[in-house]
């Protein structure tokens, strides 16, 4: 029982935070609970403290209206929140396309879908910030905040808790394009939302540490990580995880054996040499 | 053939660099191009009503966060977001009269909880009270080819049912030729009262409803600035520093030409 705890305790926690946030969210609309109102986009904790989602008010921004305070009280709530726990900690422990992409990649490995498609990624996981700005482009030429009308997070978890329509098709599309077409499809290619939380991953707080001398270079955290590129210390540096692309889910430290990942709050003085 | 091998020196990291930013852009152009014109159809549904307060569709469009709060704070569950396959801007808050109407309730729950600004409190506001009389949700429209009263059956449904009673919908008597001794009752729609809260569409009893809201773009013409009622001192007050235009053209610095007498002065005389 303790060696599942052990392997698997972030896996679970960040599944109870993804499936307990909904359901807070999904009390509020039908039974009036005002622990968490709104959904994803803006949310209100306690009917006090705003959150909003930075991206989709920098959408808004270029169509060149004026934003709310209220919402832009609510970016700075969110920008700090994700500062400190890691930026793309919203990708893995709060969004809900998260458990579906990651049940495509539990598939995959299960299908042995991932050495049948051993050959390179045909896209480069640098697309997500292509679309980032395209989002930007399209919005400031439509005047209407361009990827809110198509993304597959909003409709999943606005559907969850106001009734989905024919939004299921859409995370559908996404499952089978993560399961048959490109491992890490949505999450770590295309989605503009990951790539902006990237960006500010890169100075987030809490990081995944790696320690090289207790590494026996099995590589079991290469092969659960969603991100591969962002460990390439593993068994060459102690470094932490620097990249934004990291999304702080901890599957690499749970399924180390060997105690050479861990989570540690960031060094900003970075006065130690590594590797002396 | 050396010359030729020579010719083919490996690509520089630079060109290989903007190369490769063309080729995103490339991209980018035509994921743009399609991802607008779903945009350019996807706002362009105008059929549909908004909580009450919501400013302007197309500012509406982009300030509305899509939270769901309103609809949250909705007692009635009269508001929704649209889902896929609403055929309506996903994500945004309406209502269906004909299902649940606005119940108008007086705190207005629905305005003050949105944090974008979509929902604009300030227009249901009145000396500092919120006012629900204010809103403009939408606008009553009377099918009289359907509408049972103008054919001679008595129905005041929709009168009862309007919760601002005798001035969003008054009822209008006339004399029915047709049977010499009954009168029609037909309901009458007032633009400066009615709210659009749909609740004479929801009692309406015809099979699809002979009365129904309409945003109000769509319901209401535009008379422009152009016509003055000369019987009301206010709108006349216009007229008081009105001065005349006088355009000249090509055409009018000519006199006039008289066709149909000038030439035959002669004729009478003979």
């Amino acid at each position: 029982m303790s060696k599942i705890w052990n392997s698997y305790r972030y896996l679970i926690l960040r599944r109870f935070t993804q499936i307990g946030i909904l359901v807070l969210f999904f009390g509020a609309n039908a039974w009036g609970w005002k622990i968490l109102q709104g959904n994803l986009s803006t949310s209100e904790i306690f009917g006090i403290i705003p959150m909003s989602d930075p991206f989709a008010v920098m959408q808004m921004l270029v169509t060149g209206v004026i934003v709310a305070t209220d919402l832009l009280l609510g970016v700075a709530v969110t920008m700090l929140f994700y500062f400190l726990i890691g930026g793309r900690a919203f990708c893995s422990w709060v969004c809900p396309i998260n458990m579906v992409t990651d049940s495509a990649n539990y598939l995959r490995r299960v299908f042995d879908i991932d050495r049948a498609q051993l050959q390179k990624q045909p896209i480069s996981r640098n697309v997500r910030y292509w679309v980032l700005g395209l989002s930007l482009i399209v919005s400031a030429v439509m005047g209407i905040t361009a990827f809110e009308f198509i993304s597959p997070i909003s409709m999943l978890h606005r559907g969850i808790i106001f009734g989905i329509g024919f939004g299921w098709a859409a995370i559908f599309i996404i499952f089978v394009f993560d399961l048959l077409v490109l491992k890490n499809g949505w999450c770590g290619h295309i989605c503009p939302l990951g790539g902006f939380y990237s960006i500010l991953g890169k100075f987030s707080f809490i990081r995944v540490h790696h320690t090289e001398e207790n590494c026996t270079l099995c590589m079991k955290c290469k092969v659960v990580c969603p991100e591969k590129q962002v460990l390439y210390m593993i068994g060459k540096e102690s470094i932490p995880v620097l990249s934004g692309e990291c999304t702080n889910c901890a599957r690499c430290i749970e399924v180390c054996d060997d105690d050479a990942l861990k989570f540690s709050i960031r060094d900003f003085i970075q006065n130690k040499k590594t590797g002396e | 053939m050396s010359n030729h091998s020579e010719a083919k020196k490996p690509l520089s990291d630079r060109r290989k660099f903007i190369l490769n930013m063309a080729r995103g852009v490339g991209y980018a152009a035509i994921g743009g191009m399609i991802w607008s014109a779903y945009l350019d159809e996807a706002k362009a549904s105008s059929l549909i009503l908004r909580p009450p307060a919501a400013i302007k569709e197309n500012d509406f469009l982009k300030i509305c966060i899509k939270c769901g709060l309103c609809v949250e704070a909705c007692p009635y569950d009269t508001l929704k977001l649209a889902k896929p396959g609403d055929n309506m801007p996903i994500g945004t808050p309406f209502f269906t009269p004909r299902k649940t109407p606005c119940y108008m309730c007086e705190d207005i729950p629905c305005v003050p909880v949105c944090p974008s600004g979509a929902l604009d409190e300030s227009s249901v506001t009145v000396d500092g009270h919120l006012d629900i009389n204010i809103a403009d949700m939408g606008l009553a429209v009377v099918d009289k080819n359907s509408c049972i009263a103008f054919w001679g059956i008595q129905c005041d449904a929709c009168y009862r049912a309007c919760p601002i009673l005798g001035q969003a919908i008054t009822v209008e008597y006339s004399k029915n030729e047709r049977t010499g001794k009954h009168a029609f009752l037909k309901p009458v729609v007032h633009a400066d009262a009615c709210t659009g809260c749909g609740m004479c569409e929801n009692a309406c009893v015809t099979e699809k409803p002979a009365i129904f809201i309409l945003p109000r773009e769509v319901a209401m013409g535009k008379a422009g600035n152009y016509y003055i009622k000369g019987w009301d001192k206010k709108d006349e007050a216009r007229l008081k520093d009105a001065h005349a235009i006088q355009t000249t053209t090509n055409i009018s610095r000519k006199k006039a030409v008289d066709k149909l007498n000038v030439g035959f002065e002669g004729l009478l005389d003979e």
